[in-house]
This record gives structure tokens, sequence and C-alpha cells, in this order.
């Protein structure tokens, strides 16, 4: 305590200026720019491709790709200043007073914090989150301009998946259900607004995606809660639509794939993490989670359980539905399918089409048509994946009941974690790849909770992880849903690699390797071909272009890295 | 929805209640006058109003009477009907009974909720004793309460021995390695998982861990316990307890790994889970 105060009293003393962000902020359109210089929305740009134009940095280049700067980033009030950037006057230099809101008392110390999201780089200025912690960061050496602090209310504090901007503003979610927007050159607070009920269980993770004039938020829950999409005004922060992602009213769509209309409406299918948006037929793409609860089928029957484990199209103006397509018909292992959907225009069995693509968490991959829903392609990735018979009429795994939990236990892969979580995939139009995790992990599933009526939540199971038959970095053919080549990391138990993929066109792909090192791979074949060990990267790397040149960023931790071609 | 949670994730999980003053908000709390205060179960470091336990306590006994028929003993639904009072966006709302009472009072009753003809003063002790059950929920919305969860040995002990008999006894013996298994391993369910294995959790007991063989370009051979392998570096460990790394440039240096739990793992691609629950049941006998 004493510490903390003499580091507070010395930050009112030497903190000089108030610092501020760079630039004039996003001007209309620059979302639908293909991603190059900067990197203004969760996924790079609209596309959930995270396939960067820059070609600087290519499979020659790479290997003399040097630490620019690193920073530390302290989470909390008036946290120590970021450090590790340089003796460039000390730390008084950097120290910058949090700019604090939340509806909290105070009383609620968060601990320790990781970049688990993306970092938008707009004018040279970098704009990151940690649950409750936002800073803007000096693009070029790593110094922070300011540091917004959020007193919680409480909530799941599991990760935070970045901001979404619009102009000069920059919107964040919060664990305990609030969008909160900030002046993205003071950090100061413009308002908040509450977006879910914290008693019912809600927490917020997702990276909101500003569409035109909409900000796209979405939420998570583990308790048997419904799942919505919501969008608010970016200037004022009122609701303008909220689509639930399952049947609310009799009459429904979907309704009828429910064993009640009471079900139904605590059947889940959250919206945790960002999607995609196609400016063609303004529909905004996203995946939903699973049905709840989770594990048993008591009151939600044997049915579909629509639209949980779902890819979603709405219309951005209105919410309203256009198509779904379900990647996991009556899930019973917490696969989620919010897996980021991919946009791609390419050729499929002689036609030009526009697709999207999802490699799901439950071990299957996914081409439909994007304007339609058609379904064009399911692969079984995952090598071990053995919870299906085989794929119904409409082309999605046909579960199998005898490998839910069972008393005995049922061995099943891959684990509830998934081939693949929450980590982006990346895609190569040079390729026609998607890249993408595939942890073929084994777990026993034991059914602990025998009532008919089911359990709640994620509850009436044990999960013993049994072990794996492989971590890899998979390139999957969009055409054919097969393997181009797999990766292996060496990385053992049920986990994946790193924070998730990057592609880019000086034909690399990169990611952590689960193992304490960064890695760039030749996106062709996989081959490893340069590698920096700064511990386990906990997001998906980005790269942008600066003064010249290429930088390629990512976090490990609450470290911030900077590479960047001198 | 449960995102996977590595090491790293659950560094950043800490959500902790507390007493460390925060620099700016530093408000020393009288003393004497700490309130009881409830942490919301299911939501981590939430806050709750507290829960008078004299009036939970009489609302449980009118719950008994009123409305367990219908909700279920433990609030979960009932035989006739009754939505689960556990999950009910109503319920996990309620603050003080502004949201429970009015329901209980009959406003609910064209969506077949009946008007329970018991006062307001009654209405809120039921209200406060749901809040009190809302108050045990687990994480991630588990049920309340712990369950003993039934016997996982379902297997047919006979199909087991004949099973292991054919696959397992190249390797192993019920007379030798196995001998008294289920006395050293007495919970079937760490015994499942174990043989699955081919070790225990910690994994690394003496003949599990990997050996590594470098071939160095002198021509020369380096061995040991692997430590770690990627791929750009292999770390063994020698028979003389000392530790060397070596850098790996695609195929150079030759590394062969030799996993002894490698036949373990093979097979758990192949297993039913027939098999798997047969030779626990079998397993279980060796006492």
């Amino acid at each position: 305590m004493i510490r903390k105060s003499i580091l507070f009293a010395a930050s009112l003393l030497l903190s000089p200026v108030l610092l501020l962000g760079q630039g004039n902020g996003l001007a209309n359109g620059d979302l639908l720019k293909p991603l190059k210089d900067s990197w203004p929305t969760y996924n790079g740009d609209y596309t959930g491709k995270r396939y960067s134009s820059l070609t600087q940095v290519d499979r020659t280049t790479v290997k003399q790709l040097t630490l620019g700067w690193m920073s530390k980033l302290n989470a909390g009030v008036d946290a120590p200043a970021l450090t590790g950037n340089g003796q460039r006057g000390g730390a008084a230099r950097d120290a910058v007073r949090s700019i604090i809101g939340g509806e909290g008392a105070g009383d609620i110390s968060v601990r320790g914090g990781s970049i688990k999201g993306s970092v938008l780089q707009v004018d040279g200025t970098l704009y990151v989150t940690m649950p409750d912690n936002a800073w803007a960061i000096d693009a070029r050496d790593g110094h922070p301009l300011w540091h917004y602090f959020w007193k919680t209310r409480g909530g799941t504090h599991i990760g935070n998946r970045g901001f979404g901007m619009w102009k000069g503003y920059l919107y964040m979610e919060t664990p305990d259900d609030y969008l909160v927007s900030l002046d993205a050159k003071t950090g100061k607070e413009r308002w908040h607004k509450t977006i879910a009920d914290l008693d019912q269980g809600y927490f917020a993770t997702p990276a909101p995606i500003v569409v035109g004039n909409h900000v796209l938020v979405g939420v998570g829950n583990d308790i048997d809660s419904p799942g919505f999409l919501q969008s608010f005004d970016p200037e004022t922060g009122e609701l303008q639509w909220k689509h639930y992602t399952v049947p609310m009213q009799k009459g429904d769509p979907g309704e009828s794939s429910w064993a009640s209309l009471d079900a139904a409406r605590h059947g889940g299918a959250q919206t945790w993490i960002s999607g995609a948006y196609d400016p063609e037929t303004n529909l905004y793409i996203f995946g939903t989670g699973n049905p709840t609860p989770a594990y048993t089928t008591g009151t939600r029957g044997d049915k579909d359980n629509l639209f949980t484990c779902s890819l979603v199209a709405v219309n951005v103006d209105t919410g309203k539905m256009a198509w779904y397509y379900q990647t996991s018909p009556h899930d019973m292992h917490d696969y989620d399918s919010a897996q980021t959907p991919v946009l791609v225009d390419g050729m499929f069995k002689g036609k030009m089409r526009k697709m999207v693509l999802t490699a799901a968490r439950n071990g299957y991959f996914f081409t439909l048509d994007r304007v339609t829903g058609e379904h064009l392609v399911t692969s079984k990735y995952g090598l071990t994946t053995n919870w299906a018979k085989g794929l119904n009429a409409a082309g999605g795994p046909d579960h199998d009941p005898s490998k839910d939990a069972t008393v005995g236990g049922s061995l099943v892969s891959p684990n509830s974690s998934g081939t693949v979580n929450w980590q982006p995939p990346a895609f190569s139009p040079q390729t026609g790849l998607l890249y993408v995790y595939e942890a073929n992990s084994f777990s026993l599933f034991y059914l602990t909770d025998l009532d008919p009526r089911g359990s709640m939540g994620l509850g009436g199971k044990e999960e013993v992880q049994i072990g794996s038959a492989g971590s890899y970095l998979t390139a999957i053919d969009y055409k054919t849903g097969k393997a181009a080549w797999r990766h292996r990391y060496f990385a053992g138990g049920g986990g994946g690699a790193g924070g998730g993929v990057l592609a880019t066109a000086g034909g690399l792909v990169f990611s952590g390797d689960g193992l304490g090192s960064l890695v760039a791979h030749d996106a062709a074949t996989g081959k490893p071909l340069w590698n920096t060990r700064i511990g386990q990267v906990t997001n998906a790397p980005q790269t942008y272009m600066l003064d010249g040149h290429q930088y390629v960023v990512c976090a490990t931790g609450d470290m911030l890295w900077s590479f960047l071609l001198y | 929805m449960r995102v996977k949670t590595g090491f790293l994730a659950t560094a950043t999980v800490g959500l902790l209640m507390s007493s460390m003053y925060l620099a700016l908000a530093q408000r020393p709390a009288p003393a004497g006058t700490a309130e009881p205060e409830r942490v919301g179960g299911f939501v981590p470091g939430q806050k709750r109003a507290p829960i008078d336990p004299v009036l939970a306590a009489h609302g449980k006994a009118l719950y008994g009477v009123n409305c367990q028929a219908c909700h279920g003993k433990d609030l979960r639904g009932g035989d006739m009907g009754g939505p689960n009072l556990l999950r009910s966006q109503v319920t996990l709302t309620d603050q003080n009974g502004e949201l429970i009472v009015p329901i209980i009072q009959g406003s609910r009753q064209a969506l077949g909720m009946p008007a329970i003809g018991i006062s307001i003063e009654d209405s809120n002790a039921v209200a406060a004793y749901v809040r009190s059950v809302i108050a045990t929920i687990g994480a991630q919305g588990t049920p309340p309460g712990k369950q003993e969860p039934p016997s996982i040995v379902v297997g047919n002990a006979t199909d087991g021995r004949t099973y292991f008999a054919s696959t397992c006894a190249k390797c192993h013996s019920a007379e030798g390695d196995l001998r008294g298994i289920a006395s050293r391993i007495v919970d079937p369910k760490q015994l499942q998982a174990t043989w699955l294995m081919g070790g225990g959790r910690s994994g690394i007991s003496n003949g599990a861990v990997s050996k590594v063989s470098v071939l160095l370009p002198s021509g020369a051979t380096s061995e040991g316990d692997l430590v770690r392998m990627d791929d750009f570096l292999v770390t063994l460990k020698s028979g003389d307890g000392t530790t060397r790394s070596f850098r790996r440039n695609g195929d150079l240096p030759k590394v062969t790994l030799t996993d002894p739990l490698k036949a373990h793992k093979d097979m758990l691609s192949v297993y039913t889970d027939k098999n798997i629950h047969d030779v626990t049941a079998y397993l279980v006998t060796l006492k």
C-alpha cells in the first residue's frame, strides 16, 4: 500500500502534460479497404481473413525482422509506468495518470491481465485493451499516451478482444456488461451504456465491430440465458436493435427445434466472438455458442436447438436474420461455433462464388455461400475428431449420442476446448488456404448429474483430460476442406498453439507456437522460417506499415512486442 | 461457453476480492460496521444485497408448502411443469422481492402461474429464500449442491480381462507391473484415466520420459531424457545430469525421439468406450 501511494504521488509530480493520441481517427470508408497500412478493426478488415497485403517482410527478409520495442502494460489504477521501452529519461517520462471510469466501488482488484485481443493501429497510435483496462500507445516507441481504467462490478474476467473505432471514438466492452466509448485522442470517456444484466450471468469479451453508423456488440453467458447481438448508435450509444439468437416468442423461427419455448429462452447461443461483414449484401455474419444446459439433453429435447452453434447472417440495419447454417446440431460438448467466419471470393467448381469459411471448435470445417447460406463443403479437419456418426442431410455433423457424457465416461476428441477455440484463423488469397489451429486432444466426459430434467449451465459432467494426439497449425483448402499441410507444434496437452494467426502477401503465416516462440511460416508449405523466443504468444500477430517500415506486433501476456525491418 | 484456460488464461482471471486500498479509492472502512456481503456465486466478484437468514428460513418453509410441487424441491423445476427458478431471468435479477413478489401475488396468471394467496410479507420471505439458493449456484451456472456421482464402473470385467489379454498383455501383466493396481489407485475414475494415459496425471514417472538422441555433424550422438523440443531447439538431460540444447535447422541435426507412451497415445483413437469400461471393470478387481 505504501509503495502504491508513493508511486501515485510520483506520478502526480512527474507526470508531464497530458499526452495525446495522434492523427484524426478513421475516415468513412477506411474500414472497407483491404488490410495494409493500418489495423482499424478487430480482424484488420471486415473479411475476417487477417491477410495483409504488405510485402516488405517476405520469405527472405523475414530473417532480418528485429525488435523495435517492447512494453509491459500494468493494469489497475495509476499503475506503474510501462517499462522496457528504452531508457529515454526513465519512468517519469512514461508515467500517465489513469483515467477512471466504471460503476463499481473500486474495491475489486483485478490482478494481472493479459492481452488476448487485437491491437488497433490508426495514424501511428496503438489502441490496446485488457479486461477493465485500455491504453493508447505510440506505435513508434511503445510509450503510453493515456490509460483508461474501469472500476468493475464483477463478472467473468477471461479476456477482452479489443476496441472498435468510429471516427475519433473508441468502443470497448467490459466484463460487467457495459459498452464504453472513449475519445481516442485523450482517453476520456464519452459515455457508457449497459449491454446486458450482470445478475443474469452475462459477461462481455468481444471487440465491438463498427459498420456504418452501427456498433455491433456481442455477449457471453454460461448459465442458461438467451444469447443476443445488439447494435448501438456510435454517436449517442442508443440501442438500435437487439437480435436474439434463440427463439424468444411463440412462432419465432427455430422454435420447433426445442422441446419447449422455455427451454429455447434459456438455450444459450451466445455471441462472444466478433463476426465478419459483407458490404455487398449488408450482412453481418457471426458464429453462436453452445446450447445450455451444455452437457445434458434434459429439457431442451433431442432436436437441433436452433440457433446454437450456427453461423448466422443478419442485416446490419435491421438486425433481421437473413440465413443461418448450423455447424454443430444439438451440441453436447460445449463446442461453441463462435469461431471467426472468413469471407472469401474465389473459384468453386468452375464458378466465382462469394463464400464464408469457418473452422469450428468441433473439428469440422465448412464452406458456405455467404449470400444465401447454401452449404458447399464439410470436412472433418480434426484428425481424431470422433463425436459424430457422419453428416446429416444438411451437411452438418450428425451427433453420436453414445459420445455424450456418460456415467462410465466417453472418450471424446476434441476435448471441450475444441480443435480451436477463440483464436482467429487467417486466409491467404495467394494460396487459397485457411490457416487454423487443430488441437487433437482427448477427454473423458463423465455424466455426473442424472437428473432427467438435465443439468444447468456447464454443469452435470466431469471432464478428465487424457492427452493429445498432436497439436497443429493446419492449412485447409476451402474448395475441398482437405488439409494442404499440417505443421505439428510440440506443445503437449490438449491446448493449441498461440493466440491466433496472421497471413501476409509476403507469403508468410505468423503465429505463436505454444512453446514460447513467435514463428513465421512459409504460407505455401508451413515450413518455419524465423522465430523469436519472447514467451507464450497470447494474441494473433498483426502487421502494419509506419514510416516506410513494416511492423509485426504481438503480445505475450501483459507484454506488447513490436518487430520491424530497418 | 468455456474459453480455453491455459496457464496464461488462468493468469488473467485472478479476480480477487482485495482488502488492498487502491490509491484513488482509499476509503478505510469504519471499524465495527462490516456488513455481511453476499458474493454472487456464479458471477465472479459480484456483490448482491445481503439476505436476512431468518427471513430466508421462513421463506423456505413457505416454499415447501406453496411452491415446491410445481417448481421442485431444489427449485430446478417440478413434475407439474413449473419452470426452473435458478435460471429464471426474473429470479436472477430480483434484488429485494420487487420482481418475484408481484408474480407470487398473481401478475402472471395469464401465463399459467396462479396467485398463491400468501401475504406480501410472506412473498418477500419466499423471494429471499429463492435468492439465497441462487447465491449457491456454482461457477459457469452449475447447479447448487454436491451430488454424489454414480460409480463409473459400468463395464464387464470378464470382457475386460479378455481385451486386456489380447491388447494390453503385450507390455503389462496383472501379476507383474499391475499387481495390486486397484489398491494403489483406489478411485476407479482415477484408475481409468491413469491406465488410458499410461501414467499418473503428472505424467513423468520413471520410464515414461521420452528419450531423445541427437546425431551431431561430427558423427557423435548425444542422448538423454527429453526436456523440451520445438522447431528450433531440442534440449535433453544426459545421464550425468547435465542439460544440453541443440539448435535445429529443419532436419539437421537428426533428432530421434522415443516416446514410451506412444502405444498408449496411439490407442486413444482405437478403443471403443466399451473396451475402456470393460478394462476398468477388470482392473478394479486387481486389488
